[in-house]
């Protein structure tokens, strides 16, 4: 057992970790503007593109992987520009990871935001305006401070949803060892060659870490529900 | 002075109407808004707090905050508002909600010393009783020294002994400032101990403009009192009949003769007026 434990290979788990995180920090920067919108827009038009930004959610992953890869390869007008202009491949490698990532985990960055923002009431946001504040200081200095639960929700389910993504990294990544071979897809391998022992290992993990990921969300939703009350609008 | 000429197509409760105002006020006054609910004060406060559109012009001193061209952002406005459900940044402390208006913290002392909250400074909104909350709402308010302040129906969810302790605050912070003022009630004794003059908005419309003492009497001619009130029901006692009249949260009897009640239907507004008669007044605790 022991033996086994050492000659484990931990790479995937930390190509995933490491996935995640880029994944998670660049999502936020991007979907901070977008939910703000969102919860502020006012348009018949906020349907459409609730249902784009909802997408990724209910597509098959090989879907979504086959469009991106499409999207990406250099014989596509971005894969191509990318390829050309800074000698970047985007397929088959982990930045290409990042960018698939980033499409497949929006709605799990935007959704929780964007309901945090709506939950807040409208008259808070327009105090901050009346004391002259603009849209940035309000979004940072009003409205986050007050969706902390929404807003850990966001950073901390992106981040889990983007270590137990598989299809889509299947699609645009390959499994390449040390470059696109994360954790889920090193699990699938080990079941195909019947390597069960470390199948259970890596699963193992995979369930620990994702139950104490949410345990903590829940513990700290529920504290911050106690100390600064939850809106009820 | 403050000119304000515009209007607006609202859909409210009543179905479509048209706030149409055109008011002059002058710097330094104190004014109260009134009228039934749905008749457009909410929407003037906002219209003149740049929180929402509207056509025509308003003009502060020689600001334009809104014409044909110019539409003054709220951030621009030197106003302060204050909200009727308080509307408090959960997140901050009584303290945080001055200072992050304007960091002047000698003009923030000054307000929390007025208002008794020095000794809240600290507390965050969810510890706070409605009164110290309407407080902190006043205080920051006034944090950005405003030319005009807004005020929609500030007292309206508070107990009558706080009622009365905040309009005493509200004034001396009126006089100390001097802020021009504006402030929506529905409260005949507030309004009166308030304002100097008070307009009475109806679907939209001004229909009444002046000193509270001549708008919101009811007395005409020789009677010595009067009362508004609803006329709930027509009862036949024998030869006799008695209206029932609700007078604010109070019912009351009046004997009525069977000629009156020809002119009378039962919902309708009425005034119950008297002459050539004493009244008591006594005080009493509660």
């Amino acid at each position: 057992m022991i033996e086994t434990l050492q000659n484990l290979d931990f790479l995937p788990f930390i190509l995933s970790f490491k996935l995640a995180l880029l994944t998670t920090v660049i999502l936020f920067i991007i979907s901070l503007p977008l939910a703000w919108y969102l919860s502020q827009m006012q348009s018949k038009y906020k349907p459409f593109f609730e249902s784009i930004t909802a997408l990724p959610l209910v597509l098959p992953p090989s879907v979504l992987g086959f469009y991106i890869l499409v999207m990406l390869s250099t014989n596509s007008p971005i894969g191509g520009f990318f390829e050309d202009v800074f000698d970047i491949k985007l397929i088959f490698n982990f930045t290409g990871l990042v960018v698939a990532s980033c499409i497949y985990s929006l709605p799990f960055m935007v959704q929780p935001l964007q309901g945090g923002f709506e939950s807040l009431p409208k008259n808070i946001l327009e105090a901050s305006y009346i004391a002259g504040k603009g849209t940035v200081e309000t979004i940072f200095r009003v409205a986050l401070p007050n969706i902390k639960p929404a807003l850990l929700t966001a950073l901390i389910i992106t981040f889990a949803h983007t270590v137990g993504e598989f299809g889509v990294i299947l699609m645009v990544g390959g499994s390449i060892p040390g470059e696109t071979k994360v954790a889920s897809v090193a699990i699938y391998e080990m079941v195909e060659i019947m390597d069960y022992t470390a199948a259970h290992i890596y699963s193992g993990i995979m369930v620990f870490m994702s139950f104490s990921v949410l345990l903590i969300v829940y513990i700290f939703n529920a504290k911050q529900a106690k100390r600064i009350g939850i809106f009820h609008s | 002075m403050i000119h304000i000429d515009i209007s607006k197509n609202l859909h409210g409760t009543q179905g479509a109407m048209v706030l149409e105002m055109k008011v002059n006020i002058e710097t330094g006054s104190f004014v109260a808004l009134s009228g039934s609910s749905g008749s457009g004060k909410t929407t003037f406060l906002r219209i003149l707090a740049g929180l929402e559109k509207a056509e025509g012009r308003i003009k502060v001193d020689d600001e334009v905050w809104l014409d044909a061209k110019t539409i003054k952002p709220t951030q621009q406005r030197e106003i302060g508002f204050v909200f009727q459900e308080y509307a408090l940044f959960p997140n901050m402390t009584v303290e945080e909600h001055l200072l992050f208006v304007q960091k002047d913290k000698k003009l923030a002392k000054e307000l929390l010393e007025i208002t008794q909250l020095t000794s809240l400074a600290k507390r965050l909104p969810s510890t706070l009783s409605g009164g110290q909350q309407q407080r902190v709402n006043l205080c920051r308010a006034m944090m950005r020294r405003p030319k005009l302040l807004l005020m929609d129906e500030p007292l309206s969810a508070l107990d009558v002994k706080m009622r009365m302790k905040l309009q005493n605050e509200i004034l001396s912070l009126h006089k100390l400032f001097n802020t021009t003022t504006i402030m929506v009630s529905h409260d005949p004794s507030e309004i009166y101990h308030m304002a100097k003059r008070v307009i009475v908005l109806d679907a939209g419309k001004v229909i009444d403009d002046g000193n509270p003492k001549d708008v919101l009497l009811k007395t005409s001619g020789s009677a010595k009192f009067a009362f508004e009130g609803e006329l709930i029901d027509i009862i036949q006692v024998d030869i006799i009949y008695i209206a029932i009249i609700a007078i604010g949260q109070q019912l009351t009897e009046i004997v009525v003769s069977h000629d009156e009640i020809q002119n009378l239907t039962i919902g309708q507004k009425v005034s119950i007026s008297t002459k050539a008669f004493s009244p008591l007044l006594k005080s009493f605790n509660r």
